[in-house]
Order: structure tokens, then sequence, then C-alpha cells
């Protein structure tokens, strides 16, 4: 079950035409699918595009209802071979990932599938992970686009546009043959918004129908000679084919005054992704109203690859300069530009990367800043005055620290890291292969641990050269290499690249496979080993089933990660037992905010119904507490905090667990295997106890009682 | 027509309002979001929503953007996905650094923004990992958050959704209604909450705490003051006589604190060796006293030495049972059990025992080995029991032999030397003087916190001798105990003492007399 449930939501996916849909973009594309008649969706989560996933899955008995088959596929690999079934049949299919990741995942099927070219509209929605709160932050998907050949559309943020870019992606797909991307940019995804909504399209031709009637056809299958067919088709064919398309069906758009009202000798072109920070940023300057009336000429590339030449050759004359607004490098469109204005003989010139910045988002504070520099650099009389900058003084700036992200409360994987720091004490630093997944915020401080991460399921994989076993220079000599790698990575391909590698090769290295029983950083999807009954999925296939199958033998599972002491000493055995090939270590503890999820109702109703609960929390004893904070560095858990020391004389703050706390027990184990300090406490509170407990607390409590008031009268004979 | 700028109209009411909501993953900052999109929609308006999702959230900073129009017939307004810096109306902040980061990016303007943000802190990792005080100030945040903003509302709203039994949001949707910066009524935000039909009630008293909250002055929470204690027994009263008499004005707080403590710890004996010893560095002391005024402060805390009776000691006392209840909210109905997690070693049994019986197990290698592996488990001490709370009642009751222990010698022999040390200094250099008594800070914990803390010490008190020749000895000193606390490997104290080591070195400062 995912972390958000859009159980509610998905029933506006069922609004009919002329109806007003609100709702997130995610929602908004989904219900464009249904509304272009799609066969077949699949895909694979992640940031931005975890919810789309979501959204399909709990849309499930609707998608089956208009006969559109859904997949959770394993990976963008098999959602990129997905698209298959758009080659020889009319079937319209979707699939969705996290890019520029995923689609490096996808790349070989969507070579393939972009060589023999489609029949059926084939769409892959990408969310476009560039900038704030990405991981490979500086990479575009249109570098793929382009090497692929495949369209890129990106669309204006609002949902009129996009969902309007769905709906016209699919027919771009059948008009060229080519599969085509749609990008959703990071904040669209869940941008909220409305558009009107069309009725839902049960595919005129369904997987069904394809599967009983089977097509063949050998052209379009990339093997000699046929590849070589394909080529020529992309270039003669397909390409000139999308690009009367684009054009015939105004796809791009215009802004500003154009034509014989352009009186100007400048212009914008942008991407359509970009085109709402545009009109802010001029709005501000005074060169734009709010509802996107312009003074300058605007010219909106909603269709990112391929360019139209007809429509640049067009803009462009007569003016002297044009400023680009491409975000991202290496600057393609900039340079197809240039291209395209030499090519047509014009003197214009393409202003972009010259005076903007090379990296980074192009927010509405750096359009306003480049437009500016352009209009300055243009002579023009509407350039603006340069914005004084008035930053906020360094001594107040330094005070207000970084909020990396980090652990949940009670999360299981914390543990885990206690007791490899606490191996890395004893046996001092090992080389660390991390992976992708929530586990990669080891890297972060407290626990610093992680040298490298190369990819999703790759952990393994990472430490390889740091694997042998053999002797001399070449060999890591003994000291052997720790991989991570997370229960998604896992099933994503780990268990090839990084177990099979690693049985395959003898790699001398200690693998952790850390198992929450959640696709868990991309929202808490099911996964193959999740321990949660799916109706619709096959769960609960374990990993160490799978892991014995490919040939490891030295594997240990762990089924509480809490318990500290134990897993720093099964990781001590795998880093220095004398068995040479690969350690395995599974961790598993269900993700915390999954379980408390699923718990809390629980618990709640059984105290409704009067039975017995029993809740634990943590506390520390702040007479005790010297304020070292050893136990903050070993844990790093947001409820264990800090605050003012209440004794009068010490100044250091003491450690303090707030009642966020979800009593996982890690504090105590911690102060156990570090030997910290007895601040900690466990305090159990029994709601609806029984008779016979009620009875003996009663009894501990007046012995106990009698006990504290001698000692009060004890102490109060020597006080002050 | 290129060229021509929009006409705008100073006067007319706004037609866009934006509202930037910083939170934390999971505080809520996207129910929020929704519940202003909802009132706003509720009036005509249209509202548009923008969030980065992704493990951004777990924990981290999230911002949350929110950007509300008047619908205008024929026209679709361009919405802004991101807040633009000085084109803010609202911002509204969960956390006292969360609204320092909106002034930081540039959110909060002044003349513009009507800033709303909870002042409690939630300490980032960086702040409550170091080793001594890491926290950043939050006076500095209250005035660049009043400076740079229209209006700044500030109050604890973590405490205003504890007392409700509610959560954050909710508060801070209430501020927000309070605040009167947007043009909507108290009811329409109500009746947003009570469309999203999740904990309704407590929400809406939630809101309520915050509506109120919105109209009082910012500040920021109160933080409990401990009084100068007041004698309350004849020798405590003899003891107080001698402060006021023998000592500095300015040291007589601490050293209240300190006799106070001292008597609780051990007896009236103990606090008089306290006074004698305080009496002999204010006798090297002049105005204005500071040197006296931390003594007093950093040798009751020395002689306060955490050993296993003073744990015992502390732990069943019936305050102390109190406290917990307080602190874990423990309903009438409810029964609570208290579990303790102590790992006394060997090393610290021997050190409670006399002196000349724990040095010989401490020294005997035999004897340790036999007797270690009774103390290598950590034990689960549930103070709630009988059985265990009679335990650490025992311990608690060999106060008296104390300074029998094996530790209160090695104690006594460290402190002794320690003031030997800063009474040399104070004849010719009291501000060095000073700093070797703040050196005390160095020294705490348990177990391995303990034995480096001491380490540390060692080595901060060593490397005066390579003193720089163009440093103060006090500022050098002072220097080295920050690099002490930097980090937990000794890392950067090592770095500076080799450094040092390197340049010119000048005479030493102190010489153990």
């Amino acid at each position: 079950m995912a972390e958000r449930s859009f159980k509610r939501e998905v029933k506006k996916l069922e609004v009919g035409h002329g109806a007003e849909f609100e709702g997130e973009g995610i929602l908004a594309v989904t219900k464009a699918l249904l509304q272009s008649g799609v066969a077949y969706v699949g895909g694979y989560q992640g940031s931005p595009i975890s919810h789309l996933m979501d959204v399909f899955a709990d849309a499930n008995d609707l998608l089956e209802s208009l006969d559109v088959h859904f997949e959770a596929s394993a990976s963008e690999a098999a959602a990129g071979a997905m698209l298959a079934a758009s080659v020889n049949y009319p079937l319209r299919g979707a699939v969705a990932w996290k890019s520029v990741v995923g689609t490096n995942v996808a790349s070989d099927a969507l070579s393939n599938v972009a060589s023999g070219g489609v029949r059926g509209g084939a769409l892959i929605i990408v969310g476009e992970d560039y900038g704030e709160g990405s991981s490979i932050m500086q990479e575009r998907t249109h570098a793929f686009a382009m090497k692929s050949q495949m369209w890129l559309l990106d669309p204006r943020p609002n949902l009129t546009s996009i969902v309007d870019m769905v709906e016209r992606g699919f027919e771009l797909s059948e008009a060229s043959n080519t599969p085509v991307m749609l990008e959703m940019r990071v904040r669209s995804c869940h941008m909220t918004g409305t558009f009107t909504a069309k009725d839902n399209v049960r595919p005129a031709f369904t997987v069904a129908d394809a599967a009983a009637n089977p097509q063949r056809d050998t052209d379009r299958i990339v093997l000699p000679p046929a590849n070589f067919l394909h080529e020529v088709e992309k270039v003669e064919k397909r390409w000139p084919a999308a690009i009367a398309y684009v054009r015939d069906n105004r796809l791009n758009e215009w802004f500003g005054p154009q034509g014989d009202d352009d009186t100007g000798d400048i212009g914008i072109i942008v991407q359509g992704g970009l085109y709402n920070n545009l009109n802010r940023a001029l709005e501000l300057i005074g060169l734009a109203d709010a509802s996107g009336g312009c003074s300058l000429p605007i010219y909106c590339m909603n269709v990112t690859y391929p360019l139209i030449p007809e429509e640049v050759r067009e803009f462009c004359t007569g003016k002297t300069a044009v400023l680009v607004l491409e975000e991202g490098q290496p600057e393609f469109i900039e340079h197809e530009l240039n291209t395209l204005v030499r090519r047509a003989d014009l003197q214009t010139r393409i202003v972009g990367k010259d005076i903007l910045p090379r990296a980074g988002e192009y927010s509405t504070q750096v359009i306003r800043e480049g437009v500016g520099a352009f209009l300055r650099q243009q002579g023009s009389p509407l350039a603006p005055q340069p914005a004084i900058p008035d930053p906020l003084p360094g001594e107040t700036a330094s005070e207000i620290p970084g909020r990396p992200a980090g652990f949940c409360t009670g999360c299981p994987e914390r543990p885990i890291f206690t007791a490899m720091k606490l191996v890395e004490r004893e046996l001092g630093p090992s080389h660390v292969s991390a992976d992708i997944g929530c586990h990669l915020f080891s890297i972060l401080p407290p626990f610093n641990i992680g040298n490298t991460t190369m990819g999703y399921g790759l952990g393994s994989a990472g430490a390889s050269a740091f694997s042998s076993s053999g002797k001399g220079k070449g060999s890591s000599g003994g000291k052997r290499a720790i991989a991570i790698m997370g229960d998604g990575g896992f099933w994503h391909n780990g268990l090839t690249s990084g177990i099979g590698n690693a049985v395959f090769n003898k790699d001398d290295t200690v693998t952790m496979i850390v198992d929450n029983g959640y696709s868990a950083a991309t929202g808490g999807q099911d996964i193959l080993s999740s321990r949660a009954l799916n109706k619709v999925r096959s769960t609960k296939n374990p990993i160490e089933k799978a892991v014995r199958g490919v040939g490891a033998d030295w594997v240990r599972s762990i089924d509480r990660t809490y318990d500290v002491a134990g897993m720093r000493d099964t990781l001590k055995e795998a880093l220095t037992t004398p068995e040479k090939g690969p350690k395995v270590i599974i961790a598993s503890s269900e993700c915390m905010l999954n379980r408390e999820r699923r718990e809390k109702p629980i618990r709640r109703q059984a105290l409704k119904d009067g039975k017995r609960v029993v809740r634990e929390r943590f506390g520390v004893d702040p007479d005790t507490c010297t304020g070292d904070h050893s136990c903050i560095r070993l844990s790093g858990c947001p409820s264990l905090s800090i605050k003012k020391n209440p004794d009068p004389l010490r100044q250091d703050p003491v450690a303090h667990v707030d009642n966020s706390c979800v009593g996982c027990g890690l504090c105590g184990e911690v102060s156990h295997a570090a030997v910290l300090c007895p601040s900690f406490y466990r305090a159990s509170l029994v709601s609806n106890p029984g008779r016979m407990e009620r009875f003996f607390h009663k009894v501990r409590t007046s012995v106990i009682g009698f006990l504290q008031s001698w000692d009060a009268r004890a102490r109060a004979a020597r006080a002050f | 027509m290129q060229g021509q700028v929009p006409p705008t109209d100073e006067k007319a009411p706004p037609q866009r309002l934006s509202v930037a909501i910083l939170a934390l993953g999971g505080q809520g900052g996207g129910v929020l979001a929704d519940w202003v999109q909802t009132v706003a929609r509720e009036h005509g308006w249209l509202a548009q929503g923008t969030s980065v999702p992704g493990v951004a959230q777990r924990t981290g900073s999230t911002v949350y953007y929110v950007e509300l129009a008047r619908a205008a017939e024929g026209q679709r307004p361009v919405m802004a996905l991101m807040p633009v810096p000085g084109d803010v109306d609202v911002v509204v902040a969960s956390e006292l650094m969360e609204a320092g980061r909106a002034v930081l990016r540039g959110f909060s303007t002044a003349g513009r923004t009507t800033l709303i943000g909870s002042t409690n802190r939630i300490y980032a990792i960086s702040e409550k990992s170091r080793l001594g005080d890491g926290r950043g100030s939050s006076e500095r945040i209250m005035a660049a958050a009043a400076e740079r903003s229209k209006r700044f509302i500030g109050f604890d709203m973590d405490a205003a959704a504890t007392r409700a039994g509610s959560v954050i949001s909710a508060v801070m949707f209430g501020a927000l209604a309070g605040s009167g910066a947007l043009p909507f009524p108290r009811e329409s935000f109500e009746a947003a909450i009570r469309a999203s039909g999740i904990a309704v009630d407590s929400n809406l008293k939630g809101f309520e705490e915050g509506f109120q909250a919105a109209k009082a002055e910012a500040a920021l929470p109160v933080e409990s003051v401990s009084d100068v204690p007041v004698p309350e027994s004849e020798t405590g009263r003899k003891l107080a006589v001698r402060i006021t008499a023998d000592l500095p004005p300015r040291a007589h707080d601490h050293a209240m604190h300190g006799v106070q403590r001292l008597m609780d710890y051990q007896d009236a004996r103990y606090a008089t060796l306290y006074l004698d010893r305080l009496d002999s560095i204010a006798a090297l002391d002049a105005a204005p006293f500071t040197l006296t005024a931390e003594a007093a402060r950093h040798l009751a805390l020395w002689m306060s030495y955490e050993d296993t009776i003073r744990v015992a000691d502390l732990k069943v006392r019936e305050s102390r049972l109190a406290r917990v209840k307080g602190e874990v909210q423990v309903e009438d109905a409810q029964l609570l059990r208290v579990t303790e997690f102590m790992h006394p070693r060997l090393q610290e049994i021997c050190d409670t025992l006399p002196a000349g019986i724990g040095g010989r197990i401490a020294n005997s290698p035999t004897l340790t080995r036999l007797l270690s592996p009774f103390f290598k488990k950590g034990r689960h001490v549930e103070t709630t029991s009988i059985r265990w709370y009679g335990a650490l009642f025992f311990l608690s009751r060999l106060r008296p032999m104390r300074p029998r222990s094996l530790r209160y010698r090695e104690e006594q022999e460290r402190m002794e030397a320690w003031l030997d040390a800063v009474r040399h200094a104070a004849a010719n250099d009291r501000a060095l003087a000073e700093e070797i008594v703040k050196c005390q800070r160095l020294i705490k914990g348990y177990g391995d916190t303990f034995d480096r803390g001491l380490r540390n010490y060692a080595a901060v008190m060593a490397g005066l001798d390579v003193r720089p020749s163009d440093r103060a000895a006090a500022d050098w000193l002072a220097e080295l105990r920050e690099a002490a606390l930097a980090d937990e490997d000794g890392d950067k104290l090592r770095e500076l003492i080799n450094q040092a080591r390197q340049s010119p070195v000048s005479e030493p400062a102190l010489r153990a007399s």
C-alpha cells in the first residue's frame, strides 16, 4: 500500500465531457490518457512521477473497466520494453518514469522501439527531475530524445496545456510512427489546477484483440537488413512527418505582438515549461500583464524536439536579436537555432547562454535578470534598471542551519548505520558503496557513511573493483568493501548486477541488503518481497530465496534491525570471516512510516474497544545527561533532539526525546551497545490494564513510594 | 504594441496574492496549502498550489507555494510555480529557522510580506550533534524577521498545537486567518477544515489557538530560569552567610547553586571543601571577578562528578518519577513502567569500591579477566519494579562511602592539579586562569565519552606549551578548547596542535608548580 492514497481523487477520473476537472498534474495526465483511448499503461516510480504510479494503481478498477491494461513495471527498462505492444498493433500505450535516471535504465528498449518505429501511439511520460530536489540534477532528457530521435513535448505548465499535449502526443506519435516523450517538470506533477474534461474513451483495439490476432512485420525488427531501413525512414519519413504535424496543428504558440503588430526588432524564444516563469519575470519588470499579454514577441516551444525550421525562420525574420531561454546544458536548442538561422541566411543574433547562467534552474528571478541583461545589451528602451541585491547579512544568515533530508522517526534503517558506525570504531573504516534509496541518507550527518553511489540497485556492482580475494596489488588484500543495497534496488536490477555479478566473480565483498518491505523512498509502493497482501500483485517473495537462488552461500537474515548489537556482530563476522566469496546480510524491518500508518488506526480502535494497549516511548533524564550528544551522533532521529539545560550551572544543551517518539527502541540499544550513558529510559504506558496487572502495580507503587519518601526525608535532612 | 507597459493601479485591491509555506517534511504543509486553496476557490478566486515532492520531504525543509488570483471573465491568469523573491504576500513558516530561511531566500520582504512564523525550534542535525552547544541564535532571526517583513507574527505554534491536542498545520492555518492577510472571513477558513473531514474537532481547536495568538506581539517561547536557591536549613544558612561574606558578589549565584548541589551530592562537609577551594581562587582574583564566578560554576560541576552512586541517587527520587510522568504524558487510567538502559562496566564497579579494593581489582589482570564477563552486557533496569528499584536504592545509600572510593581519590587528585594550574596562572594572567577553569567543560559523560573528555582535557592543557608566539595564552587555550569540541575524533584539535608545533613557540605560559 503506497504512502499516499488517491482512492478519493481517482473518482474524479470518471467525469465526462464538459465537466470542470480540478486536481493535481498527475491526475490530469491520467485523465488525459483515458480521454485518448490508451490501451495499456506501465512505469516505474521515482520522484516526481511516483504519485502518477500511485494514481494508476489506485485507479486500477477504473482502468480495468475501460479495458486498459496496467502494469507496475519491475524497472524503467521493463516499462520501456512494454512499448513493444505499439509496434505491430494500433494500440496506444503510455509509460512513465523519473528522468533522466529512469531514461538511462530504459534506453536499451527505447533505442529499439525508436528504431523500428510504432504503429500505435507510444507516449513516454517523463518526470523531468531537473534542479531543486533532484538527484542527477544537471542532466536533461533532451539528449535522449535527440539521440534516439523521439519527439519531446514540454508543454506550458497549466493543466489545459498539459492535457492537450497528451492527446496531441498520441496523434503526433501515430502521424510520425515515432515514440513521443512528454516532459512533466518537477513542479507540474503536483501543481493543482483545472481543465475542461472530455469523456473517457475505451480503446478501439485492446491488448486482448492484439493477442488474439498476432501480426508480424520483419521490417520492424532491429536486425539487418531492416535496421538500415529504419535509419532512412527516420530521416526521410518520420522526421518530416513530425515537423508537418507540429506545424499544421500549431502545437507551438506565439504571444505578444506578432507580424505587423511587431514593431520592434527583438524577441524571446522559450521552452514551453518555462513560459510561466518568463511571463512572471516580464510582469515584474512591467513588460507583461498577469494573463499573458506582453510587450515583447514570444515564441513558445511546446515541442522542444524537433524544432520547426519554418516557424523559427518566420519568428526571427526582421529581428536583430532573439533571446533563447533554454534550461540546462549543453544548449541543444540554442545550437540548433543557430544552425537554422544560418541556413535561412538570417542575420538575427541568437542570444542565450552567453548572458544567461550555464547551469541551474531558470527561476523567475534568473529569467528576470537575464531578460534585463538582454534588453540592456540590445540598447532597448524597455530595459529595466538592474535590481540592487539586499542579502541577509552574513552574521544572521550563518545562524540558519541547513536542513538536509534524513531518516524518519523510528526508521529501521537507522540502526543499521549505527551498527556500521560501531564496527567502524572497532575495525576501522571500509570503502562503502552506497545505493539509491532512503538508505543513501547515511552519507549525510550524523553517519557520514558511504563513498559513492552509482545508481539504483548498483551498490554491490559499485564495490566490485575492491572485491578480489586474490594476491598482489590488484586485489583488495583482505580489507573488504561494504556495499549497501535497498530492497527496491535489489529487485530493480541488483539481484543480477549485484549479487549475481559477485557470485560469478567470486567477489569477496559484503553486501547489506536493506529490506524495509516497500519501495520506501518513492512513497511505499509494494515490491516482490513486500510482506503485505496485495490483491493484484504477487508479494511475499523473500529476498533470501532469490539470493541463494543465484548461488550466494554466506547469507544472514536479520529480522529486527533495531537489534544493534546483533547487527554489529553480524557485520563484524561478515567482514572478518575467513570464508571467501560474497557475504550477504539481509536486514529486514518494516518501514516505520508505513507501519505507523497501518497500525495507528488499529491501536486507536483497540483503545476505543477497551483492549489492553501498550505504548512505548523513550526519554532522557536531564540531570544525568551531560550534554555530549554522542547518542545523537549515533542516531540523528528527528524525535531525539536537544533542549536548554535545566541545570543552572551546566551550559551545554541536554538531549531530549519529544512526544513524536514511536518507541522503536534504538536509543536504548545504542546506549547499551555503545556504552553511552544511563540517561535513557523507556516508558511503557499501559492503557486498559487487566485487574491483576493493576493490583501488582499498586503493590509495587506502594513499596517504591515508601522507599521514595524515606529517601526524600533523608535528603531533606542534609538539604541546603 | 511593443514598448507599452501595461497600466497598473496602485490603489486597486490586489488581483493576485502569493503565499509561501515553509515546513519540514511530515508537518502537514501540503494539507495547509490545500486548505488555503479551498478557501480561495470558495470565494470565486482561482487558486494554484505547487510543491516539490519526493525524498526532500523526509524531514528536510520543504516549500509549498500557493497563488491566488481574482477570476476575470475570459482571462486565465498565468500562474507562477514557485515563490519569487520580493513578490510574496504571505509567508507561513512552521519553525523559527524556517522563517529565517524565508527571509534568507528573500521570500519575506519589508513593506510587502506578512510573515507568520512559529518561534519554537526544531534543531537541525548540525546543531544537535555538536559536542558542546551548536544552537543557532534565535534572537538574530527574530530581529531579521521583524525587519524584513511588513508584519511579523511569531509565536510558539508547537506549544499551541500541543495545548489544543492538534497539529501545527491547523495552528498555522488559524494564524493565517487571524492575520487578516487574506481577504476571506474566518468562517470560510473553518469551513475548509470541516470540508476536509479529517480530525475536524482537534483541527478547529488548533485553528482557534492560532487565530487568537496571531493578534499578539511576536515573542520567543519563554524559557524557565532557575531561581537562586534560598537556604532553608541551619547548615545551609551558615554556608550562605559564608558565601556572602567571603566571595565577590559576582560569584554568589553560582556558589549558592554549587553549595546546594554538593550538599545534595554528598554532605555539608563536602560543600565546605568546595568553598575552601573557591576562597583560594577568590583571593587571587580582582574585579570584575569573572574568574571566581566561573570557578564557582565549574568547580561545583567537577566536584559533583557522575559516579554510580550519583546516578542511582538521581534515579530513585520521587521527583524523578514525577518528571517522567509529566514528560511522557501519562493519563490517569494508564499504568507506567520505566526501564533504564544501564551498562556498568567493571571499571565503574571498581571506581565505587573503596580505593584499596577497587584499585587492586583494576590493576590485576587475572581478576579483571575473571570478573569482566559479568559486566559485558547492558542491563534493562526496570525502576518501577521492586527488585531493581531496591538495587538502585541500595546503591544510592552507599553515599557515605563515597569519599573512600577509588574514583573519589582519582577525581580529587585531578581537581587539585587543575586548581593548582588555575591558581598558578591567576597570579599573573587572570584571563588565562579563567580559560583553564572553563576547560572543565571538556570532561563529561560516562564510559568512552568520559575517557575521551579526559584525553581532550589533557591534550588541551598540554597544548599550552606549543602556543604560537603571537598568541595570548588565554585566547590560545580558548581556541584549543573549541577545537576539542569540534569533532569526536579530535581531528581539529590535533591539526591545530600540529600546526602550532611547526611555528615558533613562545615561552610556556604555565609550568606545573
